[in-house]
């Protein structure tokens, strides 16, 4: 690494906080008591925030990113319609993030998840976890493999669903970067009717966080594929295509 | 073949939604008793004898109403005793080959609690050169978080280097300096409450 690609050159661009979301969100309650007051404290990123741990794709197992195999019995799979998740993680400048750390957990098909704090009626399948994680290629792709999850009721107002979801938390190359999200499904009536997705403040923000059909890269007879792109915050400092990413 | 990227041409950042109920699924399996083949990421800062001070900080995050979050992840990233990150972009020397720099831990589902094994962090530069205080970088996410919130934790037993502390010196209401501090009880171990509201609230970070 040269020095002037070293850390303290050039830091991190400030959050758009008019694009993400408030902290305070009425429809959505459990907001109300955990939302701070207090305008944040702005100042400029230093080494703190511009490093951050660094994970090997030698820390994966081969099933880490299948989330149809990983829990299951020797010979079987979880239920539920198979798809493969893909994308790219990449900068405000479109330059892929080698080496981000993806961790994903979702509902089951029938939209429950395998926690003790869950209480809703639909059944557990005995072949699905329901969580995951993968290591993004020199490019910054990923892929993995799942059962797309159902919708599930929750305790906010009296008839509150959320649209089918994929949570995703995302390592890049710094702290200033941390990010947990989550993935909806092109095409799911409830994205409009649920106040999680209301606490984003435009279509375009909830635009970006639905994952569209992807038929060419779908697998024949095995499982369709969903796109998802990511993008995390970029340094500011002159920046060329051919260079990567925190390299 | 190299393009420069003017700053109109840049992708808006994904947008943040908050962790739910059941980040400890995706996070921390294992506590979650999920039969995974991984260990829990972030469980274990030191992975063996380590320079420097060993501490403890041990804390509860706190909502408007009082009642501590049994449902949060709290996420530690610092510097090892000499002032040196265990990553990529260290630049400045390798650091300790036995500590991670970073910890996660979920808090504890009856009482709130998270505890953290670490050591005491050496002080790191400001981009202008000056020294900071020692300090650890804290991100929490929970239900009812639309967006993670940064802080940091300094400590009350540094009172020279906090104040000559770059940030802390910035801030204009001193009277909030005291959310920002660890109490030490002299033998290394550190208690540091976080308040999301209410007349402790903490200072969260815009970084
Ligand atoms: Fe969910």
């Amino acid at each position: 690494m040269s020095a002037s690609e070293g850390a303290g050159e050039g830091g991190f661009i400030p959050r758009d906080r008019r694009w993400q979301p408030d902290a305070l969100t009425p429809a959505y309650k459990t907001s109300v008591l955990r939302s701070p007051k207090a305008p944040l404290l702005s100042f400029p990123t230093s080494i703190s925030e511009e490093t951050s741990p660094v994970f090997g794709h030698d820390m994966l197992g081969p099933l880490d990113d299948d989330l149809t195999l990983n829990f299951a019995q020797d010979g079987q799979s979880a239920i539920g319609p198979r798809i493969v998740v893909q994308g790219r993680v990449q900068d405000e400048y479109g330059r892929g993030i080698a080496g981000a750390l993806l961790e994903i957990w979702q509902a089951n098909a029938g939209g429950r998840y395998r926690h003790v704090k869950e209480g809703y009626i639909a059944p557990l399948d005995p072949n699905f976890g329901g969580c995951g994680r993968v290591i993004t290629d020199d490019d910054g792709r990923y892929t993995f493999r799942t059962i797309q999850p159902g919708p599930y009721p929750w305790p906010n107002g009296p008839n509150d669903w959320r649209p089918a979801h994929i949570h995703f938390s995302i390592f890049g190359h710094a702290f200033a970067q941390r990010l947990i999200t989550q993935m909806y499904f092109e095409g799911d009536p409830h994205i409009p009717l649920c106040p999680i997705v209301g606490s984003l403040n435009s279509p375009a923000a909830v635009d970006a966080l639905t994952a569209r059909l992807d038929m060419a890269q779908t697998i024949p007879m095995d499982a369709r594929a969903y796109r998802f792109d990511i993008v995390l915050r970029g340094r500011r400092q002159s920046i060329f295509e051919n260079r990567p990413e925190g390299m | 073949m190299t393009r420069h990227i003017s700053p109109d041409e840049r992708l808006p950042e994904t947008p943040s939604q908050t962790a739910g109920p059941y980040v400890h699924i995706g996070c921390t399996p294992g506590f979650t008793g999920l039969s995974m083949a991984w260990p829990d990421a972030g469980a274990q800062m030191k992975t063996g004898p380590v320079k420097g001070r060993e501490i403890t900080i041990t804390g509860r995050i706190f909502d408007g109403m009082g009642a501590p979050l049994r449902d949060a992840m709290v996420e530690i990233w610092q510097a090892d005793a000499d002032g040196l990150f265990a990553a990529a972009h260290e630049a400045r020397g390798e650091a300790d080959r036995n500590f991670t720099g970073w910890g996660r831990c979920a808090t504890d589902m009856e009482t709130g609690h998270f505890r953290f094994d670490t050591v005491k962090p050496g002080p790191v530069p400001w981009p202008d050169g000056r020294l900071q205080a020692p300090h650890i970088t804290f991100w929490i996410v929970a239900r009812g978080i639309n967006i993670g919130l940064h802080t940091r934790l300094y400590f009350d037993d540094e009172p020279e280097a906090n104040a000559a502390d770059p940030i802390l010196n910035r801030i204009e209401h001193r009277d909030r300096i005291p959310t920002l501090l660890a109490r030490g009880d002299g033998a290394g171990a550190y208690t540091f409450d976080i308040h999301l509201q209410g007349p402790q609230e903490t200072i969260f970070f815009d970084i």
